[in-house]
């Protein structure tokens, strides 16, 4: 009873959206919205089959590399940064400007300075989406408790050892939460770059059919793209849960005390 | 418990050393490092390491930033982007703080809307643009609807979070006191909920300079982000570079304001207290 409760919470709304969904273009679909049934037939014969292969999973593959290598480079570098006063008072105002940069305005750049292939939209993402991942290693980085780092001097441990038991995991709740948002710029990122200069690609596409008035097609696109975005959510949720599982139960401990 | 009152004043005074930097003033080493910046972009050009054409010296590129401050278009340009992302972060703010309190306030309404904004939130705001051109075409309208999609999102969850987080005993000692519904809203949920609600607009305040920028860059709606475009097939390099040094301490800009108002706001709030206090 409670758990059949529980699934029509969770059903409830959805199912009243596309109920209404479905009775507002009952007579006859405008040319903006097509019908659900229309959009769920296009969705199959438009992106199962070769386009599938031609450019979602290339976008997908550039997406995940981009997002790796933003992360990678912007835990290191953050790490490098961030042990270190003067190199974190030298670097902040210029990383300031850099994450205020909005990152669409990288696309010109990167285009005249890498050419239009691969490459620059991986450097596209990476350029956008290491800001937060560095600003908050370093922030993370900066705000370890200063006890720990005397224990750790006190008890001869340094380099990589320091590094791997005590900085990492000190910091990597506020290193988790900038790669959420390194997740979503990520994201935007690679649909605009292709949006911008691409021959193929999920963004390329989209504004193909915008372009042409395939307006369903269009749709089931913005329903692609909408679904990578939920399903990197629950990817994101699923590995902050693994590894944040010592740091919640901490904070529970703490909260119940 | 002598050897803890002993350490206190030396562990302050370390505490003042580290928050003022070594010797220098953080101010000074931040300055050097913005010299060290802008000396190696001047460099790389110079030495031909990446070609001029594609990277102008950053004298070059500054020198024509301030002759574009001298220009009524540029004004005009930064104008229209900041009306838009005014008014989109102003509605998606009061879209989301309305829609938050009625949602957040009723733990039924909580529970039977979870899964669909959870469904909702991460669809990224750029999967519209096609649709944006296809409604608006180039008008600012295009920006709007990004911007308000991107952070109507962030600034409902705060707020979410913020009713959620209001104190069982003090609702309760407001009902009991016969608190009208306005006055529980105003007096008890209210003051709760601004901090969160002061964090969402803070992020939606970056994430609106962003779409709004993208939206000009994109589809062409007015603002830099078109400028920037212009100037890139027009092939004026140095003022495509001008343009986007602005447009960053544009957002620079905006960052400090946000920051600045959270803080008046927040004034009388714990975490900014402790903060000064400090």
């Amino acid at each position: 009873m409670k758990l059949l409760k529980s699934i029509s919470f969770i059903l409830a709304l959805p199912v009243l959206l596309i109920l209404w969904w479905v009775a507002a273009t009952l007579g006859g679909a405008s040319f903006f919205v097509p019908t659900p049934a229309d959009l769920g037939k296009t969705f199959i014969e438009t992106w199962v089959g070769e386009r599938m292969f031609t450019d979602v999973l290339p976008s997908v593959q550039r997406l995940v590399l981009g997002v790796l290598g933003a992360i990678v480079l912007g835990v290191l570098l953050g790490l490098l940064v961030g042990m270190n006063r003067t190199a974190r008072a030298i670097t902040e105002p210029v990383f300031e400007f850099f994450r205020a940069l909005p990152p669409p305005v990288l696309i010109p750049v990167l285009m005249l300075l890498v050419g239009i292939n691969d490459g620059m939209k991986i450097a596209v993402i990476i350029s956008g989406a290491i800001w937060p991942v560095l600003l908050n290693t370093i922030e993370g980085v900066r705000a370890i408790d200063p006890v720990q780092n005397e224990t750790s001097r006190s008890y001869g441990i340094s380099g990589l050892a320091r590094i791997r038991y005590q900085v990492l995991p000190s910091a990597t709740p506020t290193i988790m939460a900038g790669i959420r948002q390194c997740l979503s710029i990520g994201l935007i990122l690679m649909v605009i770059s292709e949006m911008f200069a691409s021959s193929s690609g999920l963004g390329f596409a989209i504004v193909q059919f915008q372009r042409s008035f395939a307006v369903p097609e269009m749709w089931s696109g913005i329903v692609v793209l909408g679904l990578i975005g939920v399903i990197m959510s629950f990817i994101f949720q699923w590995i902050e849960r693994r590894v944040l599982r010592w740091y919640n139960g901490l904070k529970e401990v703490e909260n119940a005390v | 418990m002598s050897a803890i009152t002993s350490t206190a004043p030396a562990e302050a005074r370390q505490a003042k050393r580290r928050k003022s930097g070594s010797k220098f003033p953080n101010g000074f080493w931040g300055l050097i490092g913005i010299v060290t910046f802008l000396g190696i972009w001047e460099l790389v050009p110079a030495l031909g390491i990446v070609e001029a054409a594609y990277l102008p010296p950053a004298s070059e590129v500054l020198m024509t930033l301030f002759a574009d401050l001298a220009l009524t278009a540029f004004w005009v340009a930064v104008g229209e982007t900041m009306l838009a992302w005014f008014i989109g972060l102003a509605a998606a703010v009061l879209l989301a703080l309305v829609l938050g309190l009625v949602i957040g306030m009723s733990s039924f309404l909580r529970r039977a809307t979870n899964s669909t904004i959870e469904f909702l939130r991460p669809i990224p705001s750029v999967a519209l643009i096609p649709l944006a051109v296809l409604l608006f075409g180039t008008k600012i309208e295009s920006s709007l609807m990004l911007i308000i999609y991107a952070c109507f999102w962030q600034v409902l969850i705060q707020v979410l979070y913020g009713v959620a987080d209001v104190d069982n005993v003090a609702m309760q000692t407001a009902r009991s006191y016969g608190f009208s519904q306005i006055q529980r809203i105003r007096d008890v949920i209210f003051p709760t909920m601004l901090p969160y609600l002061m964090t969402g607009i803070r992020l939606g305040a970056a994430v609106a300079l962003i779409l709004a920028i993208t939206a000009e860059l994109i589809i062409g709606a007015p603002g830099l982000g078109k400028e920037i475009q212009l100037a890139q097939s027009g092939g004026a390099i140095a003022g495509m570079y001008a343009l986007i040094v602005a447009t960053g301490l544009l957002g620079v800009a905006i960052n400090l304001c946000m920051r600045i108002i959270e803080k008046r706001v927040l004034s009388w709030h714990a975490s900014v207290r402790g903060e000064n206090a400090a």
